[in-house]
């Protein structure tokens, strides 16, 4: 293989991206990507791994010229890239599809916007849609077809304009899991036979085991504002298969690098300078005390990867749960283990009043958010303040969007500690005291 | 999801000491009231022949006027909303009954309106022999059958779309048919409710202009109100007359929008049926000054006490029954009952036939058709038209998030603004320039009906996800491509919407601007629209019916043959997401 000769070629790179967004309204901006470097050489796969708000995708688009980025530079064979470039190609998470095309219709799509004549057009979608698995669904609409026959036409359009890239943004995550495994097999089976005319593939993904049974080379990615934490060579022999003890030991430990608080000088590199409002894991409370009552039966120590298989859930539902207890120092993580602390052992054992006097203290002694929203209601003769009070403030540490999210979520850790409440026909947060409970 | 819940009635909101709010609140019901009083002792005016009344275009008197005319448009809502309520429950009720009801609405909300007026005029007046308030209630219904069929459809189709379970929990707990009204039903249809109201009062003003003032048997019935003035002073040729009624309508179709659909749309977003919260809520300053009084939550707990005493009352009259409604087959019944309708409809229209047969030559028969098909070229110009000049612009104004945020609520005002009013400004310059009505009628009609394909077109445009729009640049997806492959069949569906509604605009506008006239100067186009205008000034019953009956066969037909595939298409090819 002349792999090892022409691993040097780098195809796609960028160099000290940064993306920022300007708040409307109040001015100001919101930095969703700082100073990001990134290299796609030839012949590798490489997964950009990330919870989702990491602006992972945002980095995508703006590697495939559909947005510009605030800073720095994205090449393309050497070339600065200005716009969508002829040599990359995406696959969308949704799969973007024009339901009034049939699948030949959507496939020769890009071939037609190159202006290749009906019937050289033809005959390259009709050979893609035979590699893809998609003979006899040519006359078919989307709306006809299953989810995963749907992303194989998204695959297919890819792969009939030749690209030299191809970039996927979460390919797999609309997709039921089994749909999911076999797509993914087959892909790698055309891509390892070099059946396909690509010379790299970028995917984001939050699905670890994803990343590790597909690339070659994965990049964590850290949010707020979003930047890589750690790169990681996936060195195993392919094809690969779950049930592998040694990919389960890399998944095991890029569950750590994902999990593991950030360092000070990380955090102080990335915070660039504000105060720090610790933001809070979007984590139901109810979710989060059944994991706490799970770890309990389980003796009080699980494996973080093991309990998100049992659990069948992904990497998305499963972080923000432990981030969360973690955060009320319920449990601790160590390596890539969950680990009850004394104070999730008492929690677990308490009844269901006393879990929620525990969780009130916990939340004024440890989140920054809650305290801060309960003091600024305390400040108020009426104890009431309008939510737009708040999504002010936050706005100054989180996107438009984040902040919504954020204060959605101290809401609904507050309601359950009974510290604060919020009324929806005046959008307003209050303060809970006990004269405000009929009972 | 309370409706009753409106208003916070919670302890915390009604524990606050007496406000700002409050007494803003406060004064503005007392004023309400006492314009209410004011406005509606002009009601009971006593009309005595041969002492018609009159209007008097001092721009002091406006005011009056313009609240005259507001008083009438929402009554019509209100009796509209009565309509809606009472009909569209019963067509979702009942089999038997939506099987009369439905095409029978269908067919109504298909008939130009204003053919109707001179009739619905003469059977008001008949009503009340000697009073202003027949003329009033002609007035009023030909508002109300303007925007009554929409509401109607809209939430019968709530109705029959009803959630399962919530409707089963409803039963088995035996509440009254009333408590499911006002707990499920009523939620449930809100949001198309308000918005269809405010769609359908939008399109009322043209009808409030055209009804207020209106020649029948060559007698010039005037109401006070706006619409009536600007009639007068286009008569009277008094320009700055003409600008100040113009003033009063954009006033009032901006004080309607901030002070009561606003609000009322910010409101009805707690009757979402999901369950999350949208990123975007629709916010409304008097809403949140309402919300904030506490004289609004004594209102609430009137009406909780209301909604009590009325389920007291049903529930002895008509008792819960928890056995879900019977939907048998056809029975002997149905068919009797069927075919006693059919015999009634077609007896009526062997009447009506004979009624014009006597009246007109037949040979005229074949006029008027040929007169509709004139018309027809107008409104098919029109919708082609404003479709052509005003997509691209409407894409590209729904492609920019930034641009459309505040174009659209700028174009629902403009929509709404009664096209009717504009008519003698365009009137004078024909005159000026000597233009012909022939053409320029098509573009008289075009004023208002130009607006629902612009606002669709943004509609649709800004509906285009994201996704797809990446997809296309990524491809490189350009120019006259990029037209034909994402956003015409993107824009498709609401086009077909906007284009319905424009095409229904326009035959309806064609009554009032085939016809116009500036002081004693007439403009005439040859059409079916003028015909109906000249039947009616004239009295003459049997070509008045004739009119209107070919003009409705010409919306019906239209309607069927080319829209109704359209929306098939629309709805089973061009449907994102």
């Amino acid at each position: 293989m002349e792999k090892t000769v022409t691993q040097t070629k780098v195809l796609l790179e960028a160099a000290q991206v940064s993306k920022r967004f300007p708040l409307p309204e109040k001015g100001g901006e919101y930095t969703v990507l700082h100073a990001v470097d990134l290299t796609l050489c030839e012949g590798e796969i490489v997964a950009l791994l990330g919870k989702s708000g990491s602006g992972k995708s945002t980095l995508l688009r703006i590697l495939a010229g559909l947005v510009q980025p605030t800073q720095g530079e994205v090449r393309y064979c050497g070339r600065p890239v200005m716009g969508p470039c002829g040599g990359v190609a995406m696959v969308f998470q949704s799969f973007a599809l024009l339901p009034w095309l049939d699948v030949l219709g959507n496939v020769e799509l890009g071939l037609k916007a190159r202006g290749v004549p009906p019937e050289v057009r033809r005959e390259k979608a009709l050979q893609m849609i035979d590699l893809i698995g998609l003979d006899g669904f040519e006359s078919a609409y989307p709306r006809e077809l299953s989810g995963g026959m749907r992303q194989r036409v998204g695959v297919a359009r890819a792969l009939a304009v030749e690209p030299d890239v191809l970039l996927m943004d979460e390919p797999f995550s609309a997709l039921d899991v089994l749909t999911a495994d076999s797509l993914r097999g087959e892909l790698m089976e055309l891509w390892l036979a070099r059946k396909i005319p690509i010379r790299a593939i970028l995917l984001v993904t939050h699905n670890i085991e994803e990343a590790v049974l597909l690339a070659d080379r994965v990049l964590i990615f850290g949010a707020n504002p979003g930047h890589v934490r750690a790169e990681a060579a996936v060195e195993l022999p392919r094809p690969r298969a779950h049930d592998q003890a040694d990919v389960q030991a890399l998944v095991d430990r890029f569950y750590h690098l994902m999990t593991k608080p950030e360092t000070p000088d990380e955090a102080q590199r990335v915070s660039m300078g504000r105060p720090a409002l610790a933001p809070l894991p979007h984590a139901r409370v109810g979710a989060m005390v059944g994991l706490i009552e799970l770890l309990a039966d389980r003796g009080g120590r699980e494996d973080l990867h093991r309990l998100a298989d049992d659990l069948q859930f992904e990497v998305d539902d499963l972080l923000p749960l432990v981030d969360g207890a973690a955060l009320l120092g319920l449990v601790a993580v160590e390596h890539a283990d969950v680990i009850l602390t004394s104070e999730g052992e008492a929690f677990a054992k308490a009844t269901i009043l006393e879990r929620k006097e525990r969780f009130r203290r916990l939340l004024m002694e440890r989140s920054t958010m809650v305290t801060r929203i309960h003091t600024c209601l305390e400040g108020k003769k009426n104890h009431r303040l309008p939510e737009a009070f708040f999504l002010d403030l936050l706005e100054k540490h989180f996107s438009r969007e984040e902040a919504r999210r954020q204060l959605e979520t101290a809401i609904q850790w507050g309601r359950y500690a009974e510290l604060f409440g919020f009324e929806d026909d005046t959008d307003e947060l209050f303060l809970e005291t006990s004269e405000l409970h009929p009972v | 999801m309370h409706l009753i819940g409106v208003i916070p009635k919670r302890a915390s909101s009604l524990r606050r000491s007496f406000g700002w709010p409050d007494l803003v609140v406060l004064l503005a019901l007392v004023g309400l009231l006492a314009t209410l009083a004011w406005l509606g002792h002009g009601l009971w005016v006593p009309l005595r022949p041969g002492a018609l009344p009159t209007l008097d275009l001092s721009p002091w008197n406006l005011p009056y006027y313009a609240g005259r005319s507001l008083l009438r448009m929402f009554i019509a809502l209100g009796a509209s909303l009565l309509f809606t309520f009472v009909v569209a429950s019963w067509a979702a009720k009942s089999r038997r009954a939506a099987r009369v009801i439905l095409p029978a609405l269908d067919i109504l909300q298909s008939v130009p309106v204003l053919g109707f007026l001179s009739a619905t005029v003469t059977f008001f007046m008949g009503l009340f022999p000697g009073r202003l308030l027949g003329l009033e209630l002609a007035s009023i219904f030909a508002i109300f059958t303007g925007q009554v069929w929409n509401l109607t459809f809209a939430f019968y189709h709530s109705l029959v779309t009803l959630p399962h379970e919530q409707a089963e929990a409803l039963r088995l707990y035996r509440l009254s048919g009333w408590r499911q009204f006002t707990h499920l039903e009523l939620p449930a249809g809100m949001i198309p409710l308000v918005w269809n109201g405010m769609m359908s009062f939008g399109g009322g003003w043209f009808f409030l202009a055209a009804s207020e003032a209106i020649t029948v048997l060559n007698q010039e019935l005037l109401l006070p109100g706006v619409g009536s003035y600007m009639a007068v002073a286009a008569k009277a040729r008094e320009v700055s007359a003409l600008m100040w009624a113009l003033a009063w309508m954009a006033l009032m179709i901006l004080l309607v929008d901030r002070g009561f659909w606003r609000p009322l749309v910010a409101w009805s977003e707690k009757f979402k049926l999901e369950d999350s919260r949208p990123a975007e809520v629709p916010h409304s300053g008097v809403l949140r000054i309402l919300q904030r009084s506490r004289v609004v939550g004594w209102l609430g707990v009137w009406f909780g006490r209301a909604d009590e005493a009325v389920d007291h009352l049903w529930q002895r009259w008509l008792p819960a029954q928890s056995a879900p409604a019977k939907w048998g087959r056809e029975t002997t019944l149905d068919r009797i009952l069927a075919v006693a309708l059919w015999g009634v409809l077609g007896l009526l229209a062997v009447r009506g036939v004979a009624f014009v047969a006597a009246g007109v030559p037949w040979i005229e028969g074949v006029r008027v058709v040929g007169l509709g098909a004139l018309t027809f070229l107008r409104v098919a110009v029109v919708v082609v038209l404003s479709a052509a000049i005003w997509t691209p612009v409407g894409v590209w104004i729904g492609l920019t998030p930034r641009v459309a945020h505040v174009a659209q609520p700028v174009v629902q005002i403009l929509a709404s603004f009664p096209a009717n009013f504009l008519f003698p400004f365009v009137t004078i310059v024909f005159l000026r320039y000597h233009l012909s009505l022939q053409w320029g009628g098509a573009l008289l009609m075009a004023l208002g009906a130009q607006w629902y394909l612009l606002f669709n077109a943004i509609a649709g445009a800004s509906a285009i996800p994201n996704d797809l729009r990446e997809m296309a640049r990524d491809l490189g997806l350009r120019g006259l491509l990029r037209w034909r492959v994402l956003i015409l069949p993107g824009i498709f569906p609401a086009w077909v919407t906007g284009g319905l509604t424009a095409a229904g605009g326009a035959w309806n506008a064609s009554i009032v601007a085939e016809v116009v006239s500036w002081g004693d100067a007439k403009l005439t186009a040859t059409g079916l629209g003028a015909y109906i205008t000249q039947a009616t000034t004239a009295g003459d019953w049997p070509r008045i019916v004739l009119g209107v009956a070919v003009m409705s066969a010409y919306v019906v037909t239209l309607n069927r043959l080319a829209w109704r595939p359209l929306e098939r298409l629309a709805e089973s090819r061009f449907t994102l997401g």
